[in-house]
């Protein structure tokens, strides 16, 4: 038997293992495989095509125009989704609805993510004395149902607030509220989870090289651990739209939310199961919308949730 | 064990005392109850500074809060408008187990009127439960079985699309469907208004056919969820190694499955019913007023609305206690069916 | 000993003409997004009644799908077994339907795992997991087989086994719980022993006693065995028979002191040189193979070995070599003959 080696001999090239992909490109592929996710952005992007381009139709004064002698109309070629209470035309209400529970669900989610964030980060790189109290507080604020507390709050806030005029369209300024209370009362659930990756993550070696080499702490919150603890957090935003949308249309449902002429498609549904019996397009239309809408959402946080799932390192 | 019961349930108590403050200080704003009291009038303003004295309203928010927590039987109020405090106070406090009496209701103590509304929302939220865990745990195990089968598939789907529906969108729907179409078209139909006939009387089958809209209403939108979460669950039981070892002695399916699988895969299940009971509360809000169901839920409603605030934070008292004594239960039940933890 | 005389009793093999296990040309594949993985590209070997056989090679050279497969475990969707025939006692395992090779799996062929900690199931007790095989499969009674399992595990060296019967298996040591493996495996007195990677994850010094234990039970029992693993040292120590696997296929196959003497694939001769001597200079440096083992995705179409062989030629690189018999209990597939430099 010989013992010195020999030259080492060339690695064939189809021998190689699948050339190296970034963690984006990954996650990316991960996602297109996800028949459900796909199809939903699709459809999120066809309705926010509809509530966005269809205002090049209708103009916001004809969505709020009231006519009562064409008081619950049912579908028609005028109204092909029939009329509301008040004798409004519901397609038209239904595209400026959309725009506002869109707007809704997306700031009330950034309201959600800072305070989360920063809850979670803080308490969980600080811990102590300072995530004790923090926990105690988020606890407290987890155990009183959601609901319950947006109803309060809604009904704290019910004096007069003054109307707000952005890009052109004028609102009630309650849509602020709104937004303000469902941020608020959702941020729990972001920051612990928050708070989880960052016990997790501070104790990992290159934090500690950061801390010897002088980095200030600020710096290794933001750029050295919040980084890592993306996925997430990038899923639980998404989500938080679809629960955002969900809830404004629950506290516009019960009456206490945004308040008309503004319409959202929350509010549209306010008072509709009386006339369940005789004007079925006054809750269908707006309804399909959420259920819609919050389906593509929940399918396209499903498939980031499965995309960017570090366990599932199978490509 | 009964240390940390003990443990928990003393840290449920601060937590509480956040939770009164916090919403105590909210009620401040809700509204002029007393603007409503005049019935039909609007309440004459002497009647209405009267009003205000007595039920102690124009003191500051701190003393209210102190009357509230431990009553004001121990010293006196000025109930006749001289200044001079001499009327002795009549309420107990809540840590004597007195909430106060309704603004609405007048003169009728809080607990009374939410006992009278309580055992109404019990029955709809343990059904909905019973319905959720049995239903959609046994879909779950069915679709992680036979996993992207057809039946898997659509079941998927379905859960998915039901999850996404609001609670509402989903009761309209099913009393639009199941009640006024089925009129429509002679078929026996499904109550949507209240608990029971008034002709017919609170009886038993009488509440149960009332009972099919609203618990199918509150349970559906769990059901995804937990089947979801169970084939999930039970998907990753089904690919550990103990799951191989189990099979590879020869042991039947069914005792690999049911035995081996399910104990490991049921432990995130019930951490999950433990956290969901605020959110089936709220759906119970929902559901109510839809259904016309006298329950809690429409009674915080009515009473939120009319600025009634010793009813509507005796509700809510009574829901974070119960939310902190469910967690607990649901943490004793996890140590007591996972050996690796102990709580200690 | 009194307990294997008991347990001989159970055992069911017959003294066989032919081999007690014979697997012919077995492929395994399994169905993944990237691509198919061969698994297992076409291997044939036997197992004889009372020897043990060592089964070499890297990891994911497919030697524990291999085994996998004879008994069934294997999940089918992804994977598939699209080719060959596992004799066992002259019946092919991998015709057998559920409820025939259920009665085989843990009966007449146990298998010991590697990862004692995941391999055991958490949540059931040690006793639960040890009696169960002996109700299913022997029909015991609880009583009888809870007493059989105390003998079982005192007899694998578990001092105080009938307290430890209602333990949980974080509750054990490494060492302890794979000794309870061994004796789940041989509780219902199989024919056929497979040990996959027993030792692997414990201390040296607990390895060569799980050895011993391992050894001592196939001397007093009889049965067959399998030793699957990478390690050389060990193989040495146990074996009768060795074959060498790499890639999914076997390489070399022979009497142990044949194979240790005069290997004569490169592959087992780069193995062999690359095990550290204790009386080797201290100048002379660490041989290892250069290279890494092929990407499994691509099928097989010549020698996998060639890439890193130092004796390659031409048509290694056109055509996998056939496991030919070069010499008596010595079979070897490769297409050079190493003592001479020359092809075959």
């Amino acid at each position: 038997m010989e013992t010195t080696p020999d030259a080492i001999p060339l690695l064939i090239h189809d021998e190689l293992e699948t050339p190296p992909l970034s963690l984006w490109q990954l996650a990316w592929r991960r996602f297109k495989r996800h028949r459900m996710a796909i199809f939903g952005t699709i459809c999120l992007l066809a309705i926010c095509a509809y509530s966005l381009g269809g205002a090049l139709f209708y103009s916001e004064a004809y969505a709020n125009y009231t006519e009562t002698g064409l008081r619950l109309n049912s579908p028609s070629a005028a109204h092909p989704f029939g009329t509301d209470t008040v004798g409004r035309d519901i397609l038209a209400r239904t595209i400026y609805g959309g725009q506002i529970s869109l707007l809704i669900g997306v700031t009330a989610m950034l309201v959600m993510v800072i305070i989360g964030v920063l809850i979670g980060a803080v308490s969980g790189y600080f811990g102590g004395k300072i995530d004790s109290l923090l926990m105690r507080f988020t606890e407290a604020v987890l155990i009183v149902p959601q609901i319950f507390l947006l109803l309060v709050i809604a009904k704290f806030f019910s004096g007069t607030i003054p109307d707000i005029t952005l890009l052109g369209r004028t609102f009630s300024g309650s849509v602020v509220v709104i937004v303000l209370i469902i941020g608020a009362t959702s941020w729990p659930y972001l920051a612990r989870i928050v708070r989880a990756e960052f016990l997790s993550l501070k104790e990992n070696e290159f934090i500690l090289a950061a801390r010897s080499t002088g980095t200030p702490t600020n710096q290794i919150i933001f750029k050295h651990i919040l980084p890592n603890c993306m996925a997430p957090i990038i899923v639980a935003a998404t989500l938080g739209v679809a629960n955002a949308i969900t809830l404004e249309a629950y506290i516009s449902f019960l009456g206490l939310g945004v308040k008309p002429p503004t319409a959202t498609w929350g509010n549209m549904l306010d008072g509709a199961h009386n006339y369940i019996e005789t004007a079925y397009w006054l809750w269908l239309f707006p309804g399909l919308l959420i259920t819609l809408i919050v389906l593509s959402i929940n399918f396209i946080g499903d498939g980031l949730r499965d995309a960017l799932d570090p366990r599932s390192r199978s490509v | 064990m009964t240390r940390y019961i003990i443990r928990r349930l003393l840290q449920g108590i601060p937590l509480l005392f956040i939770i009164s403050v916090i919403l105590f200080f909210l009620m401040q704003n809700l509204g002029d109850p007393v603007a409503t009291m005049g019935g039909r009038n609007v309440t004459r303003s002497q009647d209405r500074e009267r009003l205000t004295r007595q039920l102690g309203l124009d003191k500051p928010i701190y003393v209210q809060y102190i009357y509230w927590l431990i009553g004001n039987d121990w010293t006196k109020s000025d109930m006749d408008g001289d200044g001079i405090p001499e009327t002795q106070g009549r309420r107990k406090g809540v840590f004597r187990g007195d909430f106060g009496t309704s603004l609405v209701n007048r003169g009728r103590p809080v607990t009374e009127v939410i006992w009278d509304r309580l055992p109404n929302t019990l029955l709809l939220m343990l059904t909905a439960e019973a319905v959720i865990i049995f239903g959609a745990v046994l879909i779950g195990i069915y679709s992680a079985l036979h996993q992207y089968s057809l039946v898997d598939n659509t079941v998927t789907a379905l859960t998915f699309a039901l999850y996404s529906m609001p609670v509402f969108f989903f009761g309209l729907l099913g009393m639009y469907i199941f009640a006024v179409n089925f009129k429509q078209f002679g078929l026996p139909y499904l109550p949507t208004v209240g608990m029971f006939e008034p002709e017919a009387g609170k009886t038993t089958s009488q509440i149960a056919w009332h009972m099919i809209l609203p618990v199918a209403t509150l349970a559906f939108p769990f059901f995804a969820t937990y089947s979801r979460y169970t084939r999930s669950s039970m998907l990753e039981v089904l690919s550990q190694d103990y799951i191989r070892t189990a099979k590879s002695k020869g042991l039947p399916r069914r005792e690999v499955i049911f035995v081996h699988g399910l104990k490991n895969a049921a432990l995130p299940l019930v951490t999950l019913i433990g956290l969901d009971l605020p959110i089936l509360l709220g759906g119970a809000i929902v559901t109510e007023r839809i259904f016309a169901w006298p329950g809690m839920g429409r009674l915080f409603l009515d009473h939120l609305s009319r600025s009634d605030t010793p009813v509507v934070m005796g509700i809510l008292m009574l829901i974070a206690a119960a939310v902190i004594v469910f967690q607990i239960i649901t943490d004793i039940t996890y140590a007591w069916l996972d050996p690796r933890i102990r709580y200690d | 000993m009194r307990l294997t005389r008991a347990v001989v009793q159970y055992s069911k093999f017959e003294i066989s003409m032919g081999h007690l296990l014979k697997v012919d040309n077995l492929v395994t594949k399994f169905h993944t997004p990237e691509g198919i993985v061969h698994a297992v590209n076409g291997v044939s070997f036997h197992v004889d009644d009372g020897e043990t056989l060592a089964v070499v090679g890297e990891s994911a050279c497919g030697k524990t799908v291999t085994m996998l497969s004879i008994l069934g475990l294997i999940p089918i969707p992804p994977g598939e077994i699209s080719s060959g025939s596992a004799l066992y006692t002259n019946r092919d395992l991998l015709q057998l339907s559920e409820d025939e090779i259920e009665s085989i799996r843990g009966r007449e062929i146990a298998m010991i795992f590697q990862d004692s900690m995941t391999s055991l199931n958490p949540v059931l007790t040690i006793g639960r997991q040890m009696t169960e095989s002996l109700i299913v499969h022997l029909g015991f009674s609880h009583e009888k087989a809870v007493e059989r399992a105390i003998e079982m595990l005192t007899a694998v060296g578990i001092p105080d086994a009938k307290n430890r019967l209602s333990e949980y298996p974080h509750q054990f040591s490494g060492g302890m719980r794979q000794r309870v493996m061994i004796a789940m495996a041989l509780s219902c007195a199989p024919s056929l022993v497979i040990a996959d990677e027993p030792t692997t994850a414990l201390d040296v010094t607990i390895q060569s006693q799980i050895v011993e234990l391992v050894i001592r039970f196939q001397e007093e029992l009889g049965m067959s065995l399998i030793w699957i693993t990478h390690d050389l040292g060990v193989v040495a120590g146990v074996a009768d028979r060795v074959i060498v696997m790499y890639s999914g296929i076997i390489l070399e196959e022979a009497v142990v002191d044949e194979l240790y003497e005069a290997p004569l694939h490169p592959y087992t001769n780069a193995l062999l040189a690359a095990l550290p001597r204790i009386d080797q200079e201290t100048h002379e440096p660490l041989l290892s193979i250069p290279g890494a083992p092929p990407n499994l995705l691509i099928k097989p179409k010549y020698c996998p070995f060639a890439p890193r062989c130092k004796y390659v030629r031409d048509i290694c690189r056109q055509s996998i070599p056939p496991l030919e018999m070069v010499d008596v209990n010595h079979q070897v597939a490769c297409w050079v003959n190493i003592e001479t430099g020359e092809l075959r």
